[in-house]
C-alpha cells in the first residue's frame, strides 16, 4: 500500500520540526535547576517509550505491507489466533518499560516535590551551608500578579526577581479564582488557589529576563496575565531591591482592596514598603478587617462551631459577595469570635487576629476580644 | 455582548430580556440567519413532500433500536459541525492575535467558543456517535430483536438532543460558559459567572446525562440479558464487550457528573457554599469529582472504539481475531483501572508526593492492557490476508497515531513531567491525539464497516479516500505544532500572543484545521453522492464484508425485527461458523414476532425537559415549576398506557424474507 509510505514519510517530518524549533523551546532548555530535572525526566521517559513505541509503529507499517491481499506470497493463516509464548510477551513487554517507568516515576516525583526544599543548586553544587532561602509570596489577583518580599518588607506587581543561584522558596495564593503560578524557565507550576497556599522551591542558574504567565484559565483577562522575571546576580538583586525600597508606594490593606479590582495589562509597579501581615490576611480573605479570617473560622469550628451563637457569625464571613458589590461595605457590626462556658470558663489560646477592626480605624493586629456565649464583642 | 444578568428579574420573563439577543454580534447575526434559512428550507421541505407524518411515526416516535442509533449518529455530525466550526474560528484567531493584534474574536466571545467546542465535542458528538453505534449494534450483534427497555431508549435519545438543543440556544439568547470545558469554580460560580452561560451549561449537561446514564442502564440490561441461545459471555463479539464495559462506567460515572453539577446549582442558585471561597467551600473538591466523572468518560469514549478496530481487522485481515481473551481481560482490566486515575489531571494542585506518584503510576499500568490490545490488532494482521478497505485504513492510521498519543500519555503521567506541561498546548495535542486518532477515527472506522448494513448500499470509496487522507494529514498537521507550542511553553486558553515567533506554528496548526475541514467537506460529499449512486453500491448480500459476526447474518437494511429467527450461536464469531458449517436461511415456517410499539412519550418528555430547562437558566420560576410538574405528570400518565406492544404477522414476516430470498437468488 502506497499510501501508508507516504504517511510514514510524513512521521518522519515530525522529530526535524522539534530540532528547527530546539532554540526556542524553553521546556527543553530551561535556566533553572528543577525544570532543568524536569526536563531530564522528560527525555527519559520518551527515550523509554520510544523503546517499544517505535517498533510497534514500525510492525505496523511492516505487517500492513506484508500481508496485504494483493500478495498472495505472504502466508495467511485464517485460524492462527492464539500463542501463550505471544501473549507473555505482549503483555510482558509493557510491563517491563511500566515497572521501570514506575521506578523512575516514584523516586522523582518525591525528589521534585515542589513543597520539597531544596538540596542543591545544581547538578554539580550543593546549597553552601548556612544558606536561607529567599521567600517569595506570590498572590494571583484579576488578571495580575503580586509578590511580596517578606525578608525585605516590600512588594511588587507583575515583576518578581531573584539572585541567581540562591534557593527561591514561593508561598502561592489567590485573591481571585485558580489560577497557575509558572515560570517555564525556573520550575514546574503549582496552582494558585483562594484562601490555600501551595508552595514552591526552585533556584534560577543563569541571569536573563523570563516570561511567567497563569498557566490556569481565570477569565477574560487571563491572556494577558504575564509577567517577566528577572534573574539577577546578586549585586544587581540587591540593586533592585534597593529600586523597590526607593519606591515612595505603599501598599496597605486599602491599597490592596483597589487593586484587586480586576484590571488587565498592568504595568509592573513597586511597593517601598507593605505590612508584614498583609499577605496572611490575603490568604485568609480578611483584608477587609471586618471580615472573619479563614483560620479564625476553622478554629471556631474546630471548637464545635459554637452551636446557634455560632449562627450570628455566619452573616460576617462572606468575602466575595460584598467584594462584588463594591468593595468596601460598611463592616458588620459584631459577630461572635470565641466563647466561654461554664465548664471552659476560657479556651486558654490568644487568637492573634486580624479581627473586628473596621478599616483604618484599628491596628489590624490588635488581639481578638474573648466573648462568652452572651457577651458579643462588639466592633464598635 | 452585553450580561444579561444586569438587567432586572421579571416575574414572567425572569433575566430574560431583549438585551440576551446578540443583534450587535455581526458574527453570531450572520450564523443565525444562515441557521434559520438552512431551517427554514428544511421545514418547508418537509412540509413540501409531506413528510411530517413519516418523520412522527418512523423517526421521532421509534422506539427501534436501529432508527435511534442512526438518529444518534446524525445528532451527532450536526454537532460536529457546530464543534468544528468553533475548532475553526480559535485557530484563526490564534493564528492572527499577535504582537498587539488583539485577533477578531474578544475574550468574552473567544472564551465562550473554547468552552463550547469542549462541551459539545466530548458531549454532543463523541457521546452521540458512540451511543448511536452501540445502540445499532449492539442488539444485532447478540441477536436480539429490540434493547431490554426499548421506550426508555427513545427517551435517552431525545433527552440527549434536549442537551444538544440548549447549548445551541445559547448561541442566539444570551450566551454560553466562559469558564472552559469543565467549568471548575470559583471561576464558574455566581460572582465570576453571573450571566446565564454556566446555567446553560449545567442544564444542557444535567439533561442530556439522563438521557445517557438511562442509555447505560439500557445497554446493560440488554447485553447482560438477551443474548441469543448459546452466546455466553466468552462468545460475545469484541464490541459488544467493550460496550458493555463502557455502559458500565456510564452508569457508575454519569450519577457523579449529576451530582457534581447539582452541588455547583446549588451554590448558584440557592446561596450554598460547596464550591465557593466564602465559608469553607472547597473549589478543590469540585476538581476532583468532575474528573472521577471525567477520566472514566474517556474509556467510555475509547472503549466502543477499540471494539470497532477489534470488529474491523478480524473482518478485512479474514482471520479470527488474535488473543480474542487477552482482549476481554484487556478491556475489564482498563475499566477498573479507569477509575484509580483521576488525580492526574491535576497533579499540580498540591497533592503530596505519594499521592502524586500513586495515581502517576496507576495511570502508567492502564497503558499495559492499552498496549497489549494494539500487539493483539498487530497480531490479528499477522498471517493475515489484509484488504485495505476504508475501515481497515482508519484503522491502520489510528495504530499508529494512537501509539503516538499513548506515549505523550504516559509522558504526562510522570508528575515532575507534568508539572512543565501541565495546561500546555502539549497536553492539547496529546488528548485530541488520542480522541481524534483514537475515537473519532474508530468512529469513522465504524461508520464506514456498517454503513452498508444499516443503509444497504456502500459508500462511496474515492470521496471516503479524499476524506480519509485529508482527516490524517490534517491532523498531524494541525496538532503537531501544538506539541511543539507546549514544549516552548505555551499555555492553553490564550486568545492572544505577545511573542510573535510562534505565530508560525499556529499558522502551519491553521492550515491543518484547513485540511481537517476539506476532510469533513469531503465526508458529506461522499454521503451525497453514495445516495445518488445507491443502485451501483447496492449491498444484496447483507455480508458486503465477508464479515464474522451475527449482524452480517441478517439483510441489509435488517427488517424491523432483525431477525426471522433467533440465531443460536456456537462459536465466537457466529457467522463466520454459520458460514463455514454452510448454513442453510431458513425460508419457511415463519411466525408472528412480538414487538415493541411506538410512543411519542419519550419526545413530550424531552421537549418539556427544554422548557423546563429554559426556565431555569433563565429564573422564569414559573416556567421551570410548571415544567417539572407537566414532566411528572406526563411520566405518571404514560405509565397508563397499556397499548405497548403489538405482533407482526406472519404474512408480513414471510413478504419480507421472501424479498430477501430473491434478492439473494438474483444474484447467485
Amino acid at each position: 500500500m502506497k499510501p501508508f509510505g507516504r504517511l510514514f514519510r510524513a512521521l518522519a517530518i515530525i522529530p526535524a520540526l522539534f530540532a528547527l524549533a530546539g532554540c526556542e523551546m524553553v521546556v527543553m532548555s530551561p535556566s533553572g535547576d528543577i525544570a532543568a530535572q524536569q526536563r531530564d525526566l522528560v527525555v527519559i521517559s520518551t527515550v523509554l517509550m520510544l523503546l517499544i513505541i517505535v517498533p510497534v509503529i514500525a510492525l505496523t507499517i511492516a505487517f500492513a505491507w506484508k500481508y496485504r491481499s494483493s500478495n498472495k506470497d505472504a502466508d495467511y493463516d485464517p485460524d492462527w489466533h492464539h500463542s501463550t509464548g505471544l501473549e507473555v510477551v505482549i503483555w510482558a513487554a509493557p510491563l517491563v518499560i511500566i515497572i521501570a517507568l514506575g521506578a523512575i516515576t516514584w523516586v522523582s516525583t518525591h525528589l521534585l516535590d515542589p513543597y520539597r526544599p531544596l538540596a542543591r543548586l545544581d547538578a554539580s553544587r550543593a546549597i553552601p551551608e548556612g544558606v536561607k532561602p529567599l521567600r517569595v509570596q506570590a498572590v494571583a489577583l484579576d488578571w495580575k500578579w503580586l509578590f511580596f518580599y517578606p525578608d525585605y518588607g516590600v512588594a511588587t506587581v507583575n515583576e518578581l526577581a531573584a539572585p541567581v543561584d540562591a534557593p527561591i522558596s514561593f508561598q502561592i495564593t489567590s485573591s481571585t479564582v485558580m489560577n497557575s503560578f509558572y515560570v517555564p524557565a525556573l520550575a514546574g507550576m503549582i496552582y494558585a488557589m483562594p484562601a490555600m497556599e501551595t508552595k514552591l522551591h526552585a533556584v534560577i542558574n543563569k541571569a536573563g529576563v523570563y516570561d511567567g504567565f497563569s498557566a490556569n484559565y481565570s477569565g477574560a483577562g487571563f491572556s494577558d496575565m504575564r509577567f517577566k522575571f528577572h534573574g539577577l546576580a546578586q549585586a544587581d538583586f540587591d540593586k533592585w531591591i534597593e529600586s523597590v525600597k526607593a519606591s515612595g508606594d505603599q501598599l496597605d490593606r486599602a491599597g490592596f482592596i483597589e487593586l484587586e479590582k480586576p484590571s488587565v495589562r498592568v504595568a509592573p509597579r513597586k511597593y517601598g514598603s507593605t505590612p508584614a501581615d498583609l499577605y496572611d490576611a490575603i490568604l485568609n480573605r480578611c483584608v477587609d478587617a471586618a471580615k472573619m479570617c479563614v483560620k479564625d473560622m476553622m478554629r471556631v469550628d474546630a471548637q464545635g462551631g459554637m452551636g446557634l451563637a455560632g449562627l450570628g457569625n455566619v452573616f460576617s464571613l462572606a468575602y466575595d459577595e460584598p467584594r462584588r458589590q463594591g468593595g468596601n461595605v460598611a463592616p458588620k457590626a459584631r459577630y461572635v469570635a470565641a466563647i466561654c462556658t461554664p465548664e471552659a470558663p476560657r479556651d486558654g489560646r490568644t487568637v492573634e487576629a486580624p479581627i473586628a477592626a473596621p478599616l483604618g480605624k484599628r491596628a489590624a493586629s490588635e488581639p481578638l476580644i474573648s466573648a462568652g456565649s452572651t457577651r458579643l464583642a462588639s466592633s464598635k | 455582548m452585553t450580561p444579561a444578568h444586569q438587567a432586572p428579574e421579571s416575574v414572567l420573563f425572569g433575566r430574560l430580556s431583549l438585551e440576551a439577543i446578540p443583534y450587535h454580534e455581526p458574527i453570531l447575526l450572520a450564523t443565525f440567519a444562515v441557521a434559520a434559512l438552512g431551517g427554514i428550507g428544511v421545514l418547508a421541505a418537509v412540509t413540501y413532500f409531506r413528510l411530517w407524518g413519516w418523520l412522527w411515526r418512523d423517526w421521532i416516535t421509534s422506539i427501534d433500536h436501529k432508527k435511534i442509533g442512526i438518529m444518534y449518529m446524525i445528532l451527532g455530525l450536526i454537532m460536529l459541525l457546530r464543534g468544528f466550526a468553533d475548532a475553526l474560528m480559535m485557530r484563526l484567531q490564534q493564528a492572527i492575535a499577535f504582537g498587539g493584534a488583539e485577533g477578531y474574536l474578544p475574550p468574552h466571545h473567544y472564551d465562550q467558543i473554547f468552552t463550547a467546542h469542549g462541551v459539545i465535542m466530548i458531549f454532543f458528538v463523541a457521546m452521540p456517535f458512540v451511543t448511536g453505534l452501540m445502540n445499532y449494534l449492539v442488539p444485532l450483534q447478540i441477536g436480539a430483536r429490540d434493547v431490554a427497555f426499548p421506550f426508555l431508549n427513545n427517551f435517552s435519545f431525545w433527552m440527549t438532543t434536549a442537551g444538544a438543543i440548549l447549548v445551541m440556544l445559547s448561541l442566539f439568547v444570551g450566551e454560553f460558559a466562559t469558564t472552559g470545558w469543565l467549568a471548575y469554580p470559583p471561576l464558574s460560580g455566581i460572582y465570576s459567572s453571573p450571566g446565564v452561560g454556566v446555567d446553560y451549561y449545567i442544564w444542557a449537561l444535567q439533561i442530556a446525562g439522563v438521557g445517557t446514564t438511562l442509555s447505560g442502564v439500557n445497554l446493560i440490561a440488554t447485553i447482560v440479558k438477551m443474548r441469543a441461545p448459546g452466546m455466553t459471555m466468552m462468545r460475545m463479539p469484541i464490541f459488544t464487550w467493550t460496550s458493555l464495559c463502557s455502559n458500565v462506567l456510564i452508569v457508575a460515572s454519569f450519577p457523579v457528573l449529576g451530582a457534581t453539577l447539582a452541588l455547583l446549582s446549588l451554590d448558584r442558585y440557592v446561596g450554598t457554599n460547596f464550591f465557593t471561597n466564602d465559608l469553607g467551600g472547597s473549589a478543590m473538591m469540585y476538581v476532583n469529582l468532575i474528573w472521577i466523572w471525567g477520566h472514566p468518560e474517556v474509556y467510555i469514549l475509547i472503549l466502543p472504539a477499540f471494539g470497532v478496530f477489534s470488529e474491523v481487522t478480524a473482518a478485512f485481515c479474514g482471520k479470527r481475531l488474535f488473543g480474542y481473551a487477552s482482549m476481554v481481560y484487556a478491556t475489564v482490566v482498563i475499566t477498573i483501572l479507569s477509575y484509580l486515575v483521576w488525580l492526574h489531571h491535576f497533579f499540580t494542585m498540591g497533592s503530596g508526593a505519594s499521592v502524586n506518584s500513586f495515581f502517576g503510576i496507576t495511570t502508567m499500568i492502564i497503558s499495559i492492557p492499552t498496549g497489549a490490545k494494539i500487539f493483539n490488532w498487530l497480531f490479528t494482521m499477522y498471517k493475515g490476508r489484509i484488504r485495505f478497505d476504508l475501515p481497515m485504513m482508519w484503522t491502520v492510521s489510528f495504530m499508529i497515531t494512537f501509539t503516538i498519543g499513548g506515549m505523550t500519555g504516559v509522558l504526562l503521567a510522570v508528575p515532575p513531567a507534568d508539572f512543565v506541561l501541565h495546561n500546555s498546548l502539549f497536553l492539547i495535542a496529546h488528548f485530541h491525539n488520542v480522541i481524534i486518532g483514537g475515537v473519532l477515527f474508530g468512529l469513522f472506522a465504524g461508520i464506514y464497516f456498517w454503513f452498508p448494513k444499516a443503509f444497504g448500499f456502500r459508500l462511496d470509496p474515492f470521496w471516503g479516500k479524499v476524506s480519509f487522507w485529508c482527516w490524517t494529514v490534517g491532523f498531524y498537521v494541525a496538532f503537531m505544532p501544538l506539541y511543539v507550542l507546549g514544549l516552548m511553553g505555551v499555555t492553553r486558553r490564550m486568545s492572544k500572543f505577545d511573542d510573535p515567533s510562534l505565530q508560525i506554528w499556529f499558522v502551519i496548526a491553521a492550515i491543518g484545521a484547513l485540511m481537517i475541514l476539506c476532510g469533513i467537506a469531503a465526508f458529506l460529499m461522499q454521503i451525497f453522492v453514495s445516495i445518488l449512486r445507491r443502485e451501483q453500491l447496492k449491498d444484496t448480500t447483507g455480508d458486503p464484508w465477508n464479515a464474522r459476526t451475527l449482524e452480517w447474518s441478517t439483510s441489509s437494511p435488517p427488517p424491523a425485527y432483525n431477525f426471522a429467527f433467533t440465531p443460536i450461536v456456537h462459536d465466537l464469531d457466529a457467522w463466520w461458523d454459520m458460514k463455514r458449517r454452510d448454513y442453510v436461511r431458513p425460508t419457511e415456517g415463519f411466525i408472528p414476532i412480538h414487538m415493541p410499539k411506538n410512543t411519542g412519550a419519550g419526545f413530550v418528555l424531552a421537549v418539556i425537559a427544554t422548557v423546563a430547562g429554559f426556565g431555569l437558566i433563565w429564573h422564569i420560576w414559573w416556567l421551570a415549576a410548571a415544567g417539572f410538574v407537566a414532566l411528572v405528570a406526563t411520566a405518571i400518565v404514560h405509565t397508563f398506557n397499556y397499548k405497548r406492544d403489538f405482533h407482526i404477522p406472519a404474512s408480513e414476516v414471510v413478504e419480507t424474507e421472501n424479498a430477501r430470498t430473491r434478492l439473494l437468488a438474483a444474484r447467485a
